[in-house]
This record gives C-alpha cells, sequence and structure tokens, in this order.
C-alpha cells in the first residue's frame, strides 16, 4: 500500500429497468471504463427470480481506492423504466442529495420513489434513442450516469466499441451517439470526482469476480480437476474452470449431482491431480458424507461453497453466512478438515490458492466459504502478484525391501500418499476405520491412533500469519471481530471512525477450522470492548467462537440473517453507540 | 493400455493377503477367484490397475486384491470411479458393487455412468439380499420374498438393472453366474478391454440370507443367441429372458466419453489475460 492514501471517496450509482433493458450492460461499461481510467470500483447485480425478464439492476460503486463493498445509499438512480420498482427500490435507497433520472413516457415516478424525497429530472431516453438510428435507450442511461460520475468521454468510448464491435459498425456508431447526448443531458448534473482524489494507475487494474478470483486461484494453486453441478451463485467458478482447465490440460466433468461431483473430486485426487468442486449450501449438505470420507481416507480437495440465503432452498441470488455450522460441524464423526474464508473479491484469489495448498500439504478436504457478495460481485482490483503456494503433496517414492504403509504414523501426522502407477504402493484408501497399512480394523488402538494423526496433522501444522487480517492500532481497545465478506464493509467503518478519532482494531478471519486458539486470544490482547459480526440470523460465528475459549472483554453482538448485506454505516453506529457510552 | 503383451504376472501378485470377512460358500468368493484370473489374462501391472467399491460385502473387495483401491461411501462408487479415470486414463479401473450399492442408493450414478461412457468396468455382484446388514430386500429382491423389515415382501417389482443399463446409453452389457468362473473370468476380460462404459452383472448367491439361491447353480444358462449391437434386439431379449441367461448380452460402438486430464500442463498464466483492463 502506498504510504499516503488520499481521503477515501466514492460515488454509487443504480441503473434500472426490466430484464432485457441493458441496465446490466449499461454497468458493465461503466466499470470497465472505471478502471481503465484508473479507478476502483464493485459492481453488484440484482435481479429477479425470473429467469428472463422481471427486473434488473445494475449498482455501481466507484471509488478512488480499492473498494470492498457496496454503498448504502446511492447518489444517481437511472430508471429505463419503473417495472417492479416496488421489489428493487429498498435495496438502493438514495442518498439525501441524491438524484433520480427517469423517462416520463414510461409512467409516473412510483410513490415509494418520490417518497424519498430527492431531486427527480425527467428526460425522455426514450425519445432520444428513437431519434437515433439503432439507438438504445440504455446506451442514454449509461451516458448520463457517465456523465453525472464524470468518468473521460474517451475511456466510455474506448469500451463501447469493444464492446459493440461484433455487432458491427452502425451499433458502434449509434451507441456513441446515445453516449454522447446522455453525456451532455448529464452536464448540468455532474457530481465530478476531483481528479487529484483519484489514486493513478500504476501496476495496472483486473476487473474479476469472486467466483473468477477463487477459481484463478485453484488453477494457480495447482488444480487441474474439477466436477461440478450447477447451483446458484456457485456456477460461475465452474463455468469458468470449464474452458480454462481444457485450455492448460486438465479436465472438468459435469455431474449428475453434488453426491457424485465430491466422489468424482475424491476419485481425481486420489489418482494425484490436485482437484477442486464448488456448490452452495444444498449442495454442501449432499456433500458432508463424502467429505467426511475424504476426510477418514486422507484424500486432499477443495469445495467452495458459495453461501446464500438458506435454509433449504432459501434465497438463491442473495448472500448469508450461514453455512459456517455445516462446513465446520457437518461431517458425522469426528472428521478434522479445514474450513478458509475469503474477506474480499481479491483475496478470493489469494485464498482460493491458499486452499489447495492446505488441502494437498496435509492431505486433508479443505471448504472455502465464499458467498453471493464476493462471488457474483465485479470489482476493479490492483493487478495481484503471483503468491508462492502451490499444491505440494508428500507422496511415497519406492524403497527397495521396505514394506509400505499408507497411514503410517509420523511426526507430524502427515504419511506419503502413493499416487497410482507407483511400483509397490498399493493400498485400499478407505473410510472404514483401519491400520496403518489401511487395512479394516475395529480395534481401540487403531481407532485412536488414526484420529490422533489426522487431529494433530491440521492442529499442529504452520498456517503463518494468514490465518486472520489484523490492522489497525495493537493499543486500541476497540475491536471489530469478523469473518469472511463482512471484512470489506468492517474495513470501511473502521477507516471512517479513524477519520472521527475513534480508533479500532480488526481482526477478520480467513481461517475459521482449525480454531487457532493462542493465535486467536493474542489478536485480542488488550481488548475492551469486541463487536462481533456476522450475517446469521442465529449468530453461529459468536456461537463458535464461545465454544471455542473465553472472550475477553466485553462482547457486543451484531448479526442478521441477508440478504440485506451489513454496510459500513451500521458498524460505525454500533462502534459510536459503544464509544459514547 | 497394452494388453497384447503376454502376462508377466501371476494369480498371487493380484490377491492381498487380508482374509475375506465373507461367510463361507458366498458366490462373492468366485468373484474374486475370477477377477484375479481375468487380471492375469489382462497382463497389467497390479499398480496400474484401480479398483473403486461402495458399501457391502461385495464392496469389500478392493481390499482382497493387491491393487490400487478405494473403499468409498456407499453408492457412489461410480462417480469416484469416473473421477479417477478421467484424471487418470492410463489406469485400468474396476468397479465393484452389489445390488443395494449399485441399484437402491447408488441407481442414479449407475443411469449417468451408462451415459457418460467412462471408459471402464462395472462389476455388480447381485445376490438379491442386503447381506451386510443381515437380510433386508434389494431393488433387485422378488416382490414376496418375506423379512423382518419387509413382512410378507414389498410387493414391489424387482428393478431390471440390464434393461435399465440400456436404455441409459450402456455400451457393453452382459451378465453372468459367479459360479461359472470361467465364463465370469472371461466376460469380464472382454469387458475390461471393451473401449467405453462396460456393465457385468454377476448372479452372485448369499447362501446365508438367501439360501434359495444355492439352485441358481442349476437354473443358470449360457445365452442361446449370440451377442448383438441392436440396443432393440437386446432389450428385448433382456425383457423376454428368465434372468438366469448368461453371456455378453450387448455390445456396441459408442465412443467412449474423451475428456481427460494430461499428463503435462501448460502455464496458467495464460489464463490472467482475460481480467487485464
Amino acid at each position: 500500500m502506498p504510504a499516503a492514501r488520499p481521503t477515501f471517496k466514492s460515488i454509487s450509482i443504480a441503473i434500472v429497468g426490466s430484464g432485457g433493458a441493458g441496465a446490466i450492460t449499461a454497468g458493465s461499461i461503466i466499470l470497465e471504463a472505471a478502471g481503465k481510467a484508473g479507478w476502483y470500483g464493485i459492481m453488484n447485480r440484482s435481479v429477479g427470480p425470473q429467469i428472463r425478464g422481471g427486473e434488473a439492476a445494475a449498482l455501481v460503486r466507484l471509488a478512488n481506492q480499492p473498494v470492498n463493498c457496496m454503498s448504502e445509499s446511492y447518489d444517481l438512480l437511472v430508471a429505463i423504466d419503473w417495472n417492479n420498482a416496488e421489489r428493487f427500490a429498498a435495496e438502493m435507497p438514495l442518498a439525501d442529495d441524491g438524484l433520480i433520472i427517469c423517462d416520463p413516457e414510461r409512467g409516473p415516478v412510483p410513490d415509494i420513489m418520490t417518497e424519498t424525497g430527492v431531486e427527480i429530472v425527467e428526460i425522455g431516453l426514450k425519445s432520444i434513442a428513437e431519434n437515433i438510428t439503432g439507438g438504445r435507450e440504455n446506451m442514454v442511461a449509461l451516458g448520463l450516469a457517465a456523465g453525472f460520475v464524470g468518468l473521460p468521454f474517451d475511456t466510455i468510448i474506448t469500451v463501447i466499441t469493444s464492446k459493440l464491435s461484433a455487432k458491427g459498425e452502425e451499433a458502434v456508431a449509434a451507441g456513441r451517439q446515445c453516449v454522447e447526448v446522455g453525456l451532455q443531458q448529464a452536464q448540468t448534473y455532474t457530481r465530478q470526482f476531483n481528479d487529484s482524489q483519484t489514486l493513478a494507475v500504476d501496476s495496472g487494474r483486473w476487473l474479476i469476480t469472486g467466483n473468477e478470483a477463487v477459481a484463478l486461484g485453484a488453477v494457480r494453486g495447482g488444480v487441474r480437476f474439477a466436477a461440478a453441478y450447477p447451483i446458484t451463485p456457485a456456477t460461475e467458478v465452474l463455468e469458468w474452470l470449464a474452458p480454462a482447465l481444457t485450455k492448460i490440460g486438465g479436465a472438468l466433468v459435469q455431474a449428475e449431482d453434488e453426491l457424485s461431483s465430491i466422489n468424482m473430486t475424491i476419485g481425481a485426487s486420489y489418482g494425484g491431480r490436485a482437484s477442486i468442486t464448488a456448490t452452495s449450501g444444498p449442495g454442501l449438505a449432499l456433500m458432508v458424507e463424502s467429505i467426511g470420507l475424504a476426510a477418514a481416507s486422507e484424500v486432499p480437495l477443495v469445495v467452495v461453497d458459495v453461501m446464500r440465503g438458506g435454509p433449504s432452498t432459501g434465497i438463491p441470488t442473495k448472500s448469508e453466512q450461514s453455512d459456517l455450522n455445516i462446513a465446520i460441524y457437518g461431517c458425522h464423526g469426528d472428521a478434522p478438515h479445514i474450513v478458509v474464508a475469503p474477506l474480499s473479491v481479491a483475496d478470493c484469489l489469494f485464498t482460493g490458492q491458499w486452499a489447495i495448498h492446505l488441502a494437498e500439504a496435509m492431505q486433508v478436504p479443505t471448504i472455502v466459504l465464499s458467498d453471493q457478495s464476493l462471488g457474483q460481485a465485479r470489482v476493479l482490483i490492483d493487478k495481484p502478484a503471483n503468491v508462492a503456494f502451490l499444491a505440494k503433496r508428500k507422496t511415497y517414492e519406492p524403497q527397495e525391501g521396505e514394506t509400505y504403509n499408507r497411514y503410517a504414523l509420523t511426526a507430524d501426522g502427515i504419511s506419503p500418499m502413493a499416487i497410482p502407477g507407483t511400483p509397490g504402493g498399493q493400498y485400499t484408501a478407505d473410510g472404514l476405520t483401519h491400520t496403518i497399512k489401511g487395512t479394516p480394523s475395529s480395534k481401540n488402538s487403531d481407532h485412536q491412533n488414526q484420529h490422533d494423526k489426522r487431529h494433530n496433522k491440521i492442529a499442529n501444522f504452520d498456517y503463518g500469519n494468514h490465518w486472520a487480517d489484523i490492522e489497525g492500532d495493537k493499543d486500541c481497545d476497540t475491536v471489530i471481530l469478523t469473518w469472511g465478506s463482512i471484512t470489506g464493509a468492517a474495513r470501511e467503518a473502521i477507516a471512517r471512525l479513524a477519520n472521527e478519532g475513534i480508533k479500532v482494531r480488526l481482526v477478520a478471519m480467513r481461517l475459521l477450522s482449525p480454531f487457532l486458539k493462542d493465535k486467536f486470544l493474542t489478536s485480542l490482547a488488550g481488548a475492551a470492548r469486541i463487536l462481533i459480526i456476522e450475517q446469521t440470523h442465529s449468530g453461529q460465528f459468536h456461537q463458535y467462537l464461545r465454544a471455542q475459549c473465553d472472550l475477553p472483554g466485553y462482547i457486543k453482538h451484531f448479526h442478521r440473517p441477508g440478504p440485506h448485506i451489513i454496510g459500513p454505516k451500521e458498524i460505525c453506529d454500533q462502534i459510536r453507540d459503544w464509544t459514547s457510552s | 493400455m497394452n494388453i497384447s503383451q503376454p502376462a508377466p504376472f501371476k494369480a498371487a501378485d493380484y490377491k492381498s493377503d487380508i482374509t475375506p470377512i465373507w461367510c463361507p460358500g458366498c458366490g462373492d468368493f468366485h468373484v474374486l477367484m475370477s477377477i484375479t484370473k481375468a487380471l492375469v489374462a489382462l497382463g497389467r501391472a497390479p499398480e496400474d490397475i484401480a479398483v473403486v467399491s461402495g458399501i457391502g460385502c461385495s464392496s469389500r473387495i478392493p481390499a482382497y486384491t493387491n491393487c490400487y483401491g478405494f473403499h468409498g461411501v456407499h453408492g457412489r462408487s461410480l462417480a469416484l470411479a469416473a473421477g479417477l479415470k478421467v484424471a487418470r486414463p492410463d489406469l485400468t479401473v474396476l468397479v465393484m458393487s452389489g445390488d443395494g450399492d449399485g441399484f437402491s442408493i447408488g441407481g442414479n450414478h449407475f443411469m449417468h455412468a451408462c451415459r457418460r461412457n467412462v471408459d471402464m468396468t462395472y462389476v455388480v455382484m447381485d445376490n438379491r439380499v442386503y447381506g451386510m446388514t443381515k437380510g433386508q430386500p434389494s431393488p433387485t429382491t422378488e416382490p414376496d420374498w418375506d423379512s423382518a423389515l419387509s413382512p410378507g415382501g414389498t410387493g414391489l417389482s424387482p428393478f431390471h438393472p440390464l434393461v435399465i443399463a440400456l436404455a441409459s446409453g450402456a455400451n457393453f452389457v452382459a451378465r453372468t453366474f459367479s459360479g461359472d468362473i470361467k465364463g465370469t473370468t472371461n466376460t469380464l476380460i472382454e469387458a475390461v478391454k471393451h473401449p467405453g462404459f462396460s456393465f457385468v452383472q454377476i448372479l452372485s448367491p448369499c447362501v446365508t440370507f438367501r439360501p434359495d439361491e444355492r439352485q441358481w447353480k442349476g437354473t443358470v444358462h449360457k445365452a442361446v443367441v449370440d451377442e448383438t449391437d441392436d440396443p432393440a434386439r437386446a432389450a428385448r431379449r433382456i425383457m423376454t429372458d428368465d434372468g438366469y441367461n448368461t453371456g455378453i448380452l450387448y455390445r456396441g460402438h459408442r465412443k467412449p466419453y474423451a475428456t481427460h486430464v494430461c499428463d503435462t500442463f501448460d502455464d496458467p498464466a495464460t489464463l490472467e489475460e482475460e481480467f487485464a483492463l
């Protein structure tokens, strides 16, 4: 990080319309253009449950620094039309000085919008588009939004040209004209960033989603096989992996269900290939029996769970952190395994790669708890550095005159794994309790020894300092303790509070299981007040921590289920309420 | 797979030193014997063979071989084996199952394995009973077979695995009797050599819970007509035979599943270009 960052500044816009009206396309172009202009940003889509049609909204937040959560209020809402306005209105509250731009031809502004009291400007998007050959309303809306935030004209045109060039020169020309008119119209209302507050492009920007990032991280880590069963909101992990793996010599197989995909993953990994699958809560529920098999038979693999609202079918398109319990406790019997969580979209890349490293190094199933708010968010990040974590499995090399014991009791609990094809290494991997050789056994000593081995190998592993991101003043006695995607909002809250002179320490856990008690308690040393934040109804994270150790200081617990994502403002309020009390 | 070389291995090379848990007289002993003989004839080194199974009496078989083995969870052996074969196309993969493991809890995977046509051999030791849990009706059990769990019988028509295999696109379908070691061995050799998915139902008596199945020795008979590559004809024959007709009943020409992991990999850095602005 550069030493002196300018004050964080962001601007948020929403473009809404019926499905197919092109709101998402407009938002995507703005985000990409912002990246090319050297800005940062994040975009989430809000779509109705309909497969086609319904409402669609592009929610875009642009900033002068890396940004990891959506805004709690919007500076501009451009409505291509008002279909299903009541459904999306709650998700995009307008700032007090916000602005609504809408088309009078598309009917009256709904009460839910006029009630906000913000300025409403009527511009005939439809008639502007109709006056341009091949013109489209979403391109006019794009021009309005781009003008409002002050995106450079040339950059917008560059992106439009590359996006529309496949549709022919006429489409490019029409798009360009629409955007030009939109930009002109926006002159009156613009809320441009001050250029000096925007960070210069240095290392170059990436535009990536959390689902793509976790998949890329896994491939960087050495994954060459994936098994897939589609499920919202995890499918993009698999859809990115399918061509990517083929391109580099790996393979993805579409399975008939999650029972199959997890077992394909186990089979491929047993064959010596670092392997992965991705799913969401309902799929994870089907997989847990076989995750226990992987734990017992010591087969490394990674399951990415892109969490959504639960229980049962829940809210497939919205985020929640409520798979923590099943990820940690889902398996029957004592089945030690790893649970990690990325702390931002950029961190999906690191954590995805680290998960492969951990799984392979310890021959253990590893669950990555991403969620919809990370997985489906498209974010502008600095080009990430390569990290050194690679899949490195301790394998068996045949020794003359030596008897091979697959589950030999070793000092670190990790035993050399014979890969099929290795002469003299033949063994049967088994979900039954087994001897060191792998032979089924119901002996007390074998059961105890293998339990100890599997427990110790993950308890004694050196996780370095990656178990958590710990930020802020060590002497600061107020701590925010959280995990996963909420970290983005927590970081932003802490930065805002710092501007008010309120110091807060952040402890954001990336490694959830095993629980590193000593490191955890050290990170909380001197804490007088701890605010625990999570996106669950029942407080799973809080309960988990309480079960692991006595927490120091006074504990405040802020939690609620999805889909209403916990934002920085609420976190600030929680802390201020405390500091004033 | 190179199977034209003379077999350099003996039966002992494919057997482990673990004593099977099966009851004396169990048909599965004969299946193990036939598997061993077939592997000798196929001549692949034990370390190049993987035997994958689920749960049940039949599924204990991997540990009784000296090959690489996987004794996984109930019903999922086909999925695990498919992952293994796609990841390691150089291996010979055998999947060993029973009528409960393969047709009940694993029924969905059975259909999709037939469709997917990954190059591996699926052997189901069918004794028409759950033996390991001590005598409950399976999908192939007769409707009036009495048991503690289903007193008076299930009243359900038995599942017809060979027809379902054909309907699901299986490319090699055979039935053998465990007591016919020579016939079973020869069928298994053909099944392993067959490119793509091959399915062999082995009628393997459970002498403990189905003592009536001791009679199978006299009931089974070789198929009176030659194998066919016409699935409609094969289906009609299988639907109308008495269930004890043994031999290769169908051998088709579908191409095996082509997706597989390569031995060498390109640098994944090329994948990152799409994200750079």
